[in-house]
């Protein structure tokens, strides 16, 4: 690949958090690599438990130790190593140079202060400007994530906003720092299905009008359908899959994304077609299976698919794949039933 | 196996819940309207979705119709019984046969009983059985839901999402029903376990000849199991249809919306998609808007939407049966 160095914004490599419980170790992250490159919109899909929101969490180091633990891996954002840098610095990137949009909007803002007086402090918190400016700094990002009315709505608290309105406090919050990184972890999986269209819309508006990069999580195929230039298919603290939205759809080549593509039903099918699931749940990040880990679930495993994770391998160009078949697959010698 | 028998008739259902101020003499001070006259029926053998946004009065439908609820007014029949009519004791044995399956399956059991006393309670509680054909029956709808007949005296704790969603079906199956709400039974599941859950749900449905009410937010699930479809907005029904026509040929502008706001895991096709956003939020039940409900976030809005409320009116030009409730229905969105 010829790749211009100089447009990765942010680099992960083999990162690896671990969580030490009275009940073991659980490996919620256990050897993530990818990059990000300057203005895509990147996606992690997975399910619960896949580690998709503890890699953001790290990324922000918002990870808490004990009984977290970073065990290995490297950030390189703007040329620094984030898990190098020093916690009092860590705060000149987080919520300012890389900045999150949280899933439950409900529960992420702060009841007893207004609105206004959350995105001032945010502001505040990274710009040295006076009291005045960021008001108005913030009654213009009201503005701009579509809030009405906004010298009212300033002095609202958190109540006062229906769920939808909060999700845009928050991403107001977000950009108000002029982030390069937007990391939206389920931004829109506690709102309504009209909310939600709007609040992803907004996000793709404001990705485009502050060139920013956007780290997508979500469990909803169409939104990453929708929204995401390359996915990451996560499974059981690992990514089994790496490429671009095309790929990923039409030249599937890992079996726990085939399955979960034939786990949804498509709104736009003529003809019912039965759902073919995954059989099985996910495997307890405490306890997982020697070799790939998705192996007790899938129906194309062999024997060595039980003794050892499988090597990521580069099919094609741009398309990474951790599975001892995806030759097979590639060559559609194999597929799903 | 549809067929032309209706087993639930549901009209002009009403239901308000008082809003009262004051902590000991609260006086009413306004109701909200969960459910404002709604009409439909279900046929016998079939599935019939009901979708809507939350606070829409989906779930105050599913406890009005097995009577957990009173209405203000209007009929449910369930076989040509008025359920509203008859007395407690003849309403517990009517229960036998309509069953419910809950959303979340981490509230739904009890945490202190184990999944066999889970399951079997029902026959505990219409005296069905003796104690060791209940133990026999408990494990033969475990196996029937794909679990583990051996695990009967495990706690919910030890299990899955997915598996006690299965365990919530197996509660609302060992009684034989004849008629299933399902109130989002699978929104609390992971997508690959979802799918497991639908599939069983279908299974079930051919082999005991079930008739589900499925009432979902997610319209693409709701359109996988459905034969026909309602669609809700602030209390009121706005279209039915049959499922593969409300996608195909939607023509309440809400129902558009709805449909458009749904992305389709198919990335060419979603990128030509025109979609259409519906501004705004669901205004509160308490003072819905006047005229059509929907008319402050319609894009095809026009004065009259404004002043009279549409009646639900069928537009299908073949024998079928396509309702909607628009002044305007079947205009494309601007």
């Amino acid at each position: 690949m010829n790749e211009n160095l100089d447009d990765k914004i942010l680099e992960v490599k083999n990162l690896k958090t671990y969580f030490y419980t009275d009940n073991g170790v659980v490996k919620a992250v256990d050897g993530v690599s990818f990059d990000l490159k300057k203005g895509e919109t990147l996606g992690i899909v997975g399910e619960t438990g896949s580690g998709k929101s503890i890699t953001a969490l790290t990324i922000l180091g918002l990870i808490t130790i004990p009984p977290g633990k970073i065990e290995s891996g490297e950030i390189i954002f703007e040329g620094k190593d984030l898990l190098k840098v020093k916690i009092n610095n860590l705060r000149h990137f987080r919520g300012n140079r890389i900045s999150m949009i949280f899933q439950d909007p409900m529960t992420s803002l702060n009841p007893v202060f207004t609105i206004g007086n959350q995105l001032i402090e945010a502001i505040l918190a990274h710009q040295k400007i006076s009291k005045e400016e960021a008001y108005k700094k913030a009654i213009e990002l009201l503005e701009m994530v579509g809030i009405s009315d906004t010298k009212r709505r300033m002095k609202n608290y958190p109540h006062e906003f229906s769920g939808g309105m909060k999700q845009r406090a928050m991403i107001a919050m977000a950009i108000a720092n002029s982030p390069s990184i937007l990391i939206a972890d389920e931004p829109t999986t506690a709102l309504d299905v009209t909310i939600q269209a709007q609040i992803l819309e907004l996000i793709d508006d404001l990705k485009s009008k502050t060139n920013s990069s956007v780290i997508l999580i979500t469990h909803d195929l169409g939104v990453i359908a929708k929204y995401a230039e390359r996915v990451m298919v996560m499974y059981a603290g690992k990514p089994v899959e790496f490429a671009s939205i095309n790929e990923i759809f039409y030249n599937t080549l890992h079996p726990y994304t085939l399955g979960l593509l034939g786990s949804v039903s498509k709104l736009n099918e003529q003809k019912k077609e039965r759902l073919k699931p995954i059989k099985g749940t996910p495997p307890s990040l405490i306890d997982l299976p020697i070799g790939c880990t998705f192996a007790p679930r899938c129906e194309f495993a062999l024997k060595v698919c039980k003794q050892s994770f499988p090597p990521v391998t580069e099919e094609v160009p741009g398309h990474f794949v951790a599975c001892y078949r995806a030759k097979e697959f590639l060559n559609k010698s194999l597929s799903r039933e | 196996m549809v067929d032309d028998k209706k087993i639930l008739e549901v009209k002009n259902l009403k239901k308000y819940f008082n809003i009262n101020s004051g902590v000991f003499f609260g006086k009413s001070i306004g109701s909200v309207k969960a459910v404002d006259d709604i009409s439909f029926f279900i046929k016998k053998g079939e599935t019939f979705g009901l979708v809507g946004e939350s606070g829409c009065g989906k779930s105050t439908v599913a406890r009005l119709l097995i009577r957990l609820l009173r209405p203000t007014s209007g009929e449910v029949f369930y076989n040509d019984i008025n359920i509203f009519k008859i007395k407690q004791s003849q309403m517990f044995k009517l229960r036998r046969e309509m069953q419910i399956i809950f959303q979340d399956p981490y509230a739904s059991l009890s945490p202190r009983m184990t999944i066999g006393d889970i399951v079997g309670e029902p026959l505990e509680i219409h005296r069905i059985l003796d104690k060791k054909s209940r133990i026999n029956k408990i494990k033969e709808t475990l196996k029937i839901v794909g679990l583990n007949p051996e695990h009967i005296n495990r706690y919910p704790h030890e299990f899955s999402g997915g598996q006690r969603q299965r365990v919530g079906i197996a509660r609302a199956l060992i009684l034989e029903p004849k008629f299933v709400i399902c109130d989002e039974p699978v929104s609390a599941l992971d997508v690959s376990v979802q799918a497991q859950i639908l599939n069983l749900m279908l299974d079930l449905q051919k082999e005991f000849n079930l008739t589900y009410l499925f009432i979902a937010h997610d319209l693409s699930v709701v359109k996988y199991v459905s034969n026909r479809i309602a669609v809700m907005y602030l209390g009121k029904i706005v279209e039915v249809a049959p499922s593969e026509e409300l996608y195909s040929k939607p023509l309440h502008p809400y129902t558009m919306g709805l449909l458009s706001a749904i992305p389709i895991p198919d990335p060419r096709l979603e990128r030509k998609r025109q979609r259409i956003i519906l501004s705004g939020d669901v205004p509160s039940p308490i003072n819905p808007p006047t005229g059509c409900r929907f008319h402050p976030r319609c894009p095809n809005a026009q004065e009259i939407c404004s002043k009279q409320e549409p009646e639900l009116k069928n537009y299908s030009k073949d024998n079928q049966v396509h309702l909607a409730a628009c002044f305007f229905a079947g205009q494309p969105i601007k």
